[in-house]
């Protein structure tokens, strides 16, 4: 498999020169090793460069580039996502993945594209919010296994309830970026693989390690779960276990628009080559139409400044005046791209996804307004569970997402980490060494939407650094963090409150007795009367004791919020009064697999339950 | 602060013998005017509690802070300051359970006309508060505090509490006195003494004939001993005591009694070190944790007779009897000399001064070098004839 790709390599031929001749290589001598390199070469020997640079990690690729896929083909096609995944274990390092999902299935013509070429798909010339941007994913996945394997991609395909599903097979070749077809059969009708009538599994058999924990398939699926309310995903691991991430909600997300470039998003050489592809014949049709948020005074302001009119036929445009157009983008007034492209998981799912995935007391979330970096609308979400089962002593976790998508790996060199490491938590009750995570039993979410993610690899593992972003994700997080700190800090007092008053109604049963044999008052009489001093003392200590040190009444800032969720039957036991009437409803113990999941339960929520279930 | 005692007895009287039951501890008025105190106390507490306001005793300070020294009377008194002791205030809560629950105790003894010690009322006291794991004392020093809390905030006398401490102290000599009813004659007491009580109260104990000319108060037991057993106190006509250190109520009260009612000088006979010092101080001009009772109990005429540093050259000690002072001594004797109380006498600046400088200390034991008798049968009797001791 190993074919050089670029004559670059001294060869044996060149090395065999007499060392007293020292003539190198002529021009043409090389020009018989230069050659193109095929995309899929490329990336064969660069799969580091995709996700596949341990068996760990490739088996966790593979299995986000096939989810990745279903969840946009099912939300494409207003599906409600079911998919299952199976690892089986051929071998110590062996792996059989399979994914299917009950989406719209692919039409047979498109299967070799699809699975068998890199580069290929829909996503990447459009300006639309999708989980995959590139096309490279899953033929990625599929070339891994056979490198590995040599094992051909199996297909499965059903695209109607009339129609009989497909099955092919394919091989990849990778010197010319193209899939070979091993084997095609209609695939029985019978088989019960697509209830529904519809959708597609793919199998791909690679090299891999499966081991829970950090930045594992569980943890993938874990997150895409909490990202996803609305999929149903199934996991059979290696042991043969079935994990199943429930539905948090049956609403489906909107669909996300597809837009037009902004202008002012756009590089000089991306608007010459747009210039060269038109099929417009004048400067201002092809500005108004081509973009977004060009109106025909706008397009006439950019001409004007260009030196050219919006009637100026595109065959003269060169290069000058494309040069001279751009320019003149850049100090037009534009009104910003449209955000309603974008699909935010929105405060409700997040929490009710939150909620599922997460064994916290405390819940937050919000959606900031969308904002634009290099002319690309994007938005910013951040959720916050924090308490109830969580790990008390270690850093803080960040939860990472880029359109629904869970980033597991380079969490150092991603924007939303640098934003968690600048918020300044102290300020929300958290303990923070400087330029660190900081400490407590707290889950971050950081989820960005956008029509394109500026991801620092192909293999998607971190976001960009833009200032607009990484700004947007800090007013995210002061946004969830205040609440936070509002509900810190109430706790804190509710304790404080609580240890009073039970300091309190330890002695007075003692002094009520000791007050009766000393003056004959009954007994009953003084513990009833100094039970109630106590509940009053306790409380007004309370109600002076405000986050700022003011005076406030009977307000609950977090009361009214609908983006707050306090699961009172995890909150750490505090100690409790005496004789009160508490509820005993303990956190039970156990989280599943060190994960951050636990069983589902039932929210004992006192206010309005997030999810629409 | 009183010593633990070890026994839980009660000490009421032993008159089921003679047939005629008596009672023990405080009776008749003294007894009225204490229960009317403790339900007094009770009262406010549960009149504040079905107001239902803050419950809270006040209890005067005994701390140095609120000690003063009266110059005229020669003694500590204790000052006005009380703290407040709050119900409703995390830090003073468990203290106010106990001070009721203990005053709720003596009331019971009271009552019962019975005594206690103060380890038998700490026991008396002592359960698990109900629904907890805690206890109402966690030992009997917290009980102890308490119940001195409870004397000063009733302006009453543990005494009149019917509490005693452990029995310390020990008496000796040509006088006669009456304890409960009993005489003792303590010229007829043999190698082991009579025990002072701890409650040494004229209800209790009077005095008979007596014909001692002045007592010779000694620190401890061991140097009592030597004194008894060559009869000091039948050659020179005085009484014999000793106080196990520092000397409990008992032996002080009795010790104040003899001086005021019988006239007779007391004279110290102590180690010199500083806590030889402070007893002597203690005796002389009252405690500080107990200057609320100064003045039934300090002596301002009480004298020191030795061991004076002085002694060392002047006895011709060898060198073996000194002990070094150590830190702790040294800043101890400094505190001591800067008492208002010694700072305006010369000689004691002048002897603080001395040992400092000898950088030693030296027990009453140590003339026992010169000969087993030498301090019953020439140091004090020339010192005594000399006149020679400190005020």
């Amino acid at each position: 498999m190993a074919t050089i790709a670029a004559g670059m390599d001294a060869s044996p031929k060149a090395r065999s020169k007499p060392a007293d001749g020292r003539r190198g290589a002529t021009a043409e001598e090389m020009a018989q090793k230069q050659r193109e390199i095929s995309v899929s070469e490329f990336f064969a020997k660069n799969r580091h460069l995709l996700g596949f640079d341990n068996p760990r990690k490739a088996l966790m690729t593979a299995v986000k580039e096939a989810v990745d896929n279903a969840l946009d083909a099912c939300e494409e096609a207003h599906i409600l996502p079911d998919i299952r995944v199976e690892l089986l274990q051929r071998s110590e390092t062996r792996f059989k993945v399979t994914v299917r999902d009950n989406g719209p299935g692919i039409v047979r013509q498109q299967i070799e594209n699809i699975f068998g070429r890199l580069l290929y798909g829909s996503k990447f010339h459009r300006l639309k919010m999708s989980r995959g941007q590139q096309g490279i994913g899953i033929s990625a996945a599929g070339m891994y296994g056979l490198m590995t394997t040599g094992q051909p991609v199996l297909i499965i395909s059903k695209t109607s309830k009339k129609k009989p599903a497909v099955e092919v097979l394919l091989k990849m070749d990778t010197s010319k970026n193209r899939a070979d077809v091993v084997s095609e059969t209609e695939h029985p009708e019978d088989d019960g693989l697509f209830p529904d009538g519809h959708g597609t599994q793919v199998s791909i058999e690679m090299e891999g390690r499966y081991q829970g924990g950090r930045q594992s398939v569980d943890e993938y699926l874990d997150q895409t779960a909490i990202a996803n309310p609305h999929a149903r995903i199934t996991l059979v691991n290696p042991s043969n276990e079935t994990i199943e991430f429930k539905r948090g909600t049956n609403e489906h997300p909107p669909e996300a628009k597809e837009i037009l470039p902004h202008p002012k998003g756009i590089e000089l050489g991306t608007l010459i080559q747009m210039v060269e592809r038109t099929e417009r014949t004048q400067i201002g049709s092809f500005l108004q139409e081509e973009f977004s948020r060009v109106s025909p005074s706008v397009a006439k302001e950019i001409c004007e400044r260009a030196g050219v009119t919006n009637r100026t036929w595109i065959k003269q445009v060169g290069h000058k005046e494309s040069e001279a157009i751009y320019k003149a983008i850049q100090d037009v007034r534009i009104m910003a791209p449209p955000t309603d492209c974008l699909v935010p998981i929105g405060t409700k799912a997040l929490l009710s996804g939150l909620l599922k995935g997460v064994r916290a007391e405390f819940f937050t979330a919000c959606t900031r307004p969308a904002d634009v970096y290099r002319g690309n609308p994007f938005l910013i979400e951040v959720g916050l569970a924090y308490g109830g089962e969580l790990p008390k002593d270690e850093l803080i976790r960040v939860i990472r997402y880029a359109n629904r998508v869970p980033l597991l790996y380079q969490q150092a060199a991603c924007a939303s980490f640098k934003a968690v490491l600048e918020t300044t938590w102290r300020n929300y009750g958290l303990s923070q060494s400087r330029a660190s995570l900081p400490e407590g039993p707290l889950v971050v979410m950081v989820h960005m939407a956008s029509v394109w993610v500026p991801f620092t690899s192909e293999s998607k593992e971190a976001i960009a650094d833009y200032d607009e972003i990484r700004k947007e994700m800090k007013l995210g997080l002061q946004e969830v963090g205040r609440k936070l700190g509002i509900y810190m800090r109430r706790k804190q007092r509710m304790r404080h409150e609580g240890e009073r008053r039970s300091i309190f109604e330890r002695y007075i049963g003692e002094i009520a007795q000791s007050t009766e044999s000393i003056t004959g008052t009954a007994a009953q009489k003084v513990y009833d009367s100094l039970m109630r001093v106590a509940k009053r003392k306790t409380e007004e200590a309370d109600a002076v004791l405000d986050d700022e040190g003011r005076r406030v009444k009977e307000q609950d800032p977090l009361g009214k919020d609908d983006s707050v969720v306090i699961m009172e039957s995890r909150i750490a036991a505090a100690p409790t009064d005496a004789g009160g009437d508490e509820e005993d409803a303990p956190a039970k113990g156990g989280r599943a697999q060190g994960s951050l999941f636990g069983e589902d339960e039932a929210p004992r929520s006192r206010r309005k339950r997030g999810s629409g279930n | 602060m009183a010593r633990k005692s070890t026994s839980a007895s009660v000490g009421a009287g032993t008159g089921s013998e003679s047939g005629s039951r008596r009672t023990a501890g405080a009776s008749g008025k003294v007894r009225e005017e204490t229960l009317g105190k403790i339900g007094a106390l009770g009262k406010a507490v549960a009149k504040t509690a079905l107001a239902e306001d803050d419950p809270f005793v006040n209890v005067p300070m005994r701390t140095m802070s609120n000690t003063s020294y009266n110059e005229k009377r020669r003694l500590l008194e204790m000052g006005d300051a009380t703290l407040r002791r709050n119900l409703f205030n995390t830090a003073q809560a468990r203290k106010f359970m106990q001070t009721l629950l203990l005053s709720k105790g003596c009331k019971d003894l009271l009552e019962a006309q019975k005594t206690l010690s103060l380890r038998g009322m700490y026991y008396k006291s002592l359960h698990t508060i109900a629904g907890t794991k805690e206890k109402t004392f966690e030992d009997q020093e917290e009980s102890d505090t308490i119940l001195e809390d409870i004397e000063v905030a009733l302006t009453t006398l543990r005494e009149n509490l019917n509490l005693f401490a452990k029995k310390r102290g020990t008496m000796v000599g040509n006088i006669t006195v009456i304890d409960n009813g009993d005489t003792i004659d303590c010229r007829r007491m043999g190698t082991g003494g009579y025990a002072i009580p701890s409650i040494c109260e004229p209800s209790i104990i009077q005095f008979g004939k007596c014909e001692a000319k002045f007592v010779l108060h000694v620190e401890k037991d061991t140097v009592w001993s030597r004194f008894n057993e060559d009869r000091f106190w039948e050659k020179h006509n005085c009484i014999l005591t000793e106080g196990s250190g520092q000397p409990p109520r008992g032996v002080r009260r009795l010790l104040y009694r003899l001086n005021h009612e019988l006239g007779l000088p007391i004279i110290c006979l102590l180690d010199c070190d500083p806590w030889g010092h402070y007893i002597y101080s203690v005796i002389k001009q009252g405690s500080i944790n107990l200057a609320f009772e100064s003045q039934r109990m300090a002596i301002p005429d009480a004298k020191y007779l030795g061991i004076r540093s002085a002694d060392y050259t002047r006895c011709e000690l060898s060198e073996d009897v000194k002990i070094a002072l150590n830190d702790r001594d040294t800043e101890r004797a400094k505190q001591i000399a800067e008492y208002p109380w010694f700072a305006g006498k010369k000689h004691w600046q002048k002897e603080i001064a001395l040992m400092l400088r000898n950088g030693f200390k030296m027990e009453v034991e140590s003339l026992i070098t010169k000969d087993i008798s030498y301090v019953t049968e020439v140091y004090v009797p020339e010192r005594l004839k000399a006149k020679d001791w400190i005020d």
